[in-house]
């Protein structure tokens, strides 16, 4: 008879489906790293002294500072002397509209299901593009500017709204964080810059699209984003990169400030090279991002759906300081292969009536290690301060791991913290009831697992729900256990 | 429209099935009955194609095919339905839209069009007023939190919305009450007809009572040893197994 083909080796082997490199000259500092370099990148970018200073202060603490290891995460030691710290597309002159930006970087962009000018004017999304370290191109600028909304590559915020930048950048995550915040504060090189000013509300989504290109090239994105008191803004990162045999570093920083009464979401879909079957050559994805609930009444909510990157190592946070601010972290992590994900997130309570939810679903198959690592800390200020966390663990196969790490830091003694988890298997028994119902093996799989996302996907904006879905049901095809 | 011969299976090296024969046309209801262990459940789990369980000699056919050759899933579509003694909860997943899924693989098999979210949802609602199911089930996670009688009840929904041409009911009667009882065979024999045919799996003799069959057939150590008609199980019910057992030993 027929047995069902839960053959794991065969199944899982499912290869990377954007892995392909652009063919663009790329003006690129060769590898290495020291207070030249950096005094280059500033000068390319025409940055303000403030700037530099601020870079070669963050680089001289780094030199301080060493890898951290507490991460669930096996990892090959990082050569970063290896790595060029700058890589731009060549132009000639800035393409001034879309019609100049290179064809083949919009080509590549096509490959990506990511038809930029399609896809901002069908659905109304403005697309601010980072090809490797600098933006190429950026659309539905001036619906913005009439509202007053700022949206911009951070290097053009550089040189337009310095005093913004002087007085919010490196406030919400110093350069003396981590190390991997610190490197970036040296060098960074692009990202995105938002302010929404008072009583705003942004009248679209903001949406930026990342890709890895150039061999050897850490990338170092610095994004921040500022919502005035009254305001909101609902901002969407994702992102694909090419198939590379050399591990690649990812160390972004975002800060987000949410003044009074403002409202930010932040909602990220990370589909990075996670290596080949063996693991290799995947993106080490070690990512700094932190908002602080300023003002009374203010929210930042984080939504993540990360089936990317060979190594994970990423806790988007909320310290909730003004009174009855409001954090939230959705998040739904995928290891396959040999990924490994230590993701999680911090929600720091000052404020009096803080509130944080923290609803995280971890996917674990082939030999991937996934860990939810979070820390719930509850200051003596902040009196009437509630948390609910739930964690839950989905297992297909055998040869993977899930890993909890729930820490707790409670001051006040009126806090009020929950706490769920649980742990469950894909069962044989369930895809069996699938079939035997006539749906088929990756349909039954896909269905099981949507199911178990659910709770985070219906937080995600709804065109991207839709494309979170459909990323998951890739990286997972023939993920059977 | 399911012809089975000479059937052997076994789980690892335990020897369940061991020569089975059956014959079942369309338009009939067969009960198998017989004490526990003597391999009911492992033919229905055959007949549907879980794993696990290897056939080691004999054929099965249906509607002309060689149903072992075919994934649980073909089977499904070309008309086998299996209700489950034990239905699987899958937590987050609406029963709906498992449903609709189902049935939409189903259609696309039989070239119908899918149909869509009213039509679907107008055609489910009338199925089940039938199983007296309340609206609350649509929205419920499959099987999650369902009592042992909901869940049978559900799965004789899935039934009745995927029209089967053979059904199997594995022990649907267990753990079920008098009134869910009346429930469910009311489902079961509405969807009795001239082109379908109905295997029943079951210990006890008491859903005979609401679905009568044509044919009743006693399985023990992985045969059939005896069959007959409804009286059948009228006297097994009387007499228990082992008169047959025996009367099989001296045949």
């Amino acid at each position: 008879m027929t047995t069902q083909a839960t053959d794991l080796d065969a199944l899982v082997a499912q290869k990377y489906r954007h892995g392909f490199v652009t063919d663009i000259e790329s003006d690129t500092v060769p590898p290495g790293l020291d207070e030249d370099v950096i005094q280059l990148i500033s000068r390319k970018k025409r940055e303000p002294q403030f700037l530099l200073d601020w870079r070669l202060k963050a680089y001289r603490h780094w030199l301080t500072m060493r890898e951290p290891d507490w991460a669930h995460v096996r990892i090959q030691p990082i050569d970063y002397q290896a790595i060029s710290y700058y890589s731009a597309p060549k132009r000639k002159d800035g393409p001034k509209s879309l019609d100049e930006v290179d064809p083949k970087l919009l080509a590549t962009y096509e490959k990506l299901g990511v038809p930029l000018h399609e896809r901002a004017r069908l659905a109304g999304v403005a697309v601010d593009a980072v090809f490797d370290s600098v933006s190429v191109a950026t659309t539905f600028k001036d619906k913005l500017a009439r509202a007053g909304v700022v949206f911009c590559p951070f290097s053009e915020a550089v040189l337009n709204h310095p005093e913004l930048l002087e007085q919010y950048l490196g406030t919400v995550v110093p350069y003396t964080d981590n190390f991997f915040a610190t490197l970036n504060s040296a060098v960074f090189t692009d990202g995105s810059f938002v302010y929404v000013p008072k009583g705003v509300r942004c009248p679209m989504e903001l949406s930026t699209y990342f890709r890895i290109n150039a061999a050897n090239t850490g990338q170092f994105e610095r994004t921040l984003i500022i919502a005035d008191e009254g305001s909101h803004v609902s901002y969407l990162e994702g992102c694909t990169a090419p198939m590379r045999d050399e591990n690649q570093l990812h160390a972004a920083v975002v800060e987000l400030v949410a003044l009074a009464d403002a409202n930010i979401k932040y909602s990220t879909v990370q589909n990075w090279y996670p290596g080949d079957e063996e693991g290799r050559g995947g993106i080490y994805n070690f990512v700094t991002k932190r908002g602080e609930c300023r003002g009374a009444n203010s929210r930042i909510s984080w939504t993540q759906v990360e089936t990317g990157s060979a190594i994970t190592w990423k806790y988007p946070s909320c310290v909730l300081i003004g009174e009855n601010s409001v954090g939230e972290f959705y998040s739904v992590a995928l290891a396959n292969h040999y990924q490994q994900a230590d993701t999680g997130t911090k929600m720091i309570h000052i404020g009096r009536n803080t509130r944080s939810t923290i609803v995280s679903k971890g996917i674990s198959a082939g030999h991937g290690q996934n860990t939810y690592r979070g820390l719930v800390k509850i200051l003596p200020s902040a009196e009437g301060a509630r948390n609910y966390t739930q964690c839950d663990s989905l297992l297909m196969g055998d040869r993977c791991g899930a890993h909890t790490f729930p820490y707790m830091e409670i001051r006040n003694p009126g806090a009020v913290v929950e706490h769920e988890a649980t742990t469950s298997k894909i069962a044989d028994d369930q895809l069996f009831y699938c079939r035997s119902r006539g749906i088929s093996e990756e349909d039954a799989v896909n269905m099981i697992v949507n199911g178990f996302c659910k709770a985070v996907f219906k937080e995600l904006p709804m065109e991207f729900a839709v494309e979170a879905q459909n990323l998951l049901a890739v990286s997972l095809e023939g993920a059977v256990g | 429209m399911l012809s089975i011969r000479n059937l052997h299976a076994q789980i690892g090296a335990r020897k369940i099935l061991k020569g089975l024969n059956l014959e079942v046309r369309a338009g009939e209801v067969h009960a198998i009955m017989g004490p526990n262990g003597s391999g009911k459940s492992t033919l229905a789990s055959v007949l549907a194609g879980r794993a696990g369980y290897e056939v080691t000699a004999g054929t099965v056919e249906y509607l002309g095919q060689d149903l072992l050759e075919m994934a649980p899933e073909e089977r499904a579509r070309a008309g086998v339905f299996l209700a489950f003694q034990y239905p699987v909860e899958i937590p987050g997943v609406n029963n709906t839209y498992l449903l609709k899924a189902a049935l939409n693989a189903v259609r696309k098999h039989r070239g119908a069009a899918e149909l869509d979210a009213f039509e679907f949802l107008a055609m489910v609602r009338e199925k089940m007023k039938l199983m007296q199911m309340d609206e609350s089930f649509l929205s419920r996670g499959v099987n999650e939190g369902f009592s042992g009688g909901e869940k049978k009840r559900n799965e004789i929904l899935q039934m009745a919305v995927l029209e089967p041409k053979l059904a199997v009911l594995d022990e649907t009667d267990s753990g079920l009450d008098i009134d869910a009882l009346r429930v469910v065979a009311n489902g079961v024999n509405s969807l009795r007809g001239p082109d379908r045919a109905i295997v029943l799996v079951t210990h006890y003799q008491r859903l005979l009572d609401y679905i009568a069959p044509d044919f009743v057939h006693v399985l023990s150590d992985g045969r059939i040893l005896k069959s007959g008609d409804k009286s059948l199980a009228l006297e097994l019910e009387r007499r228990g197994y082992d008169w047959v057992r025996q009367e099989a030993q001296v045949a």
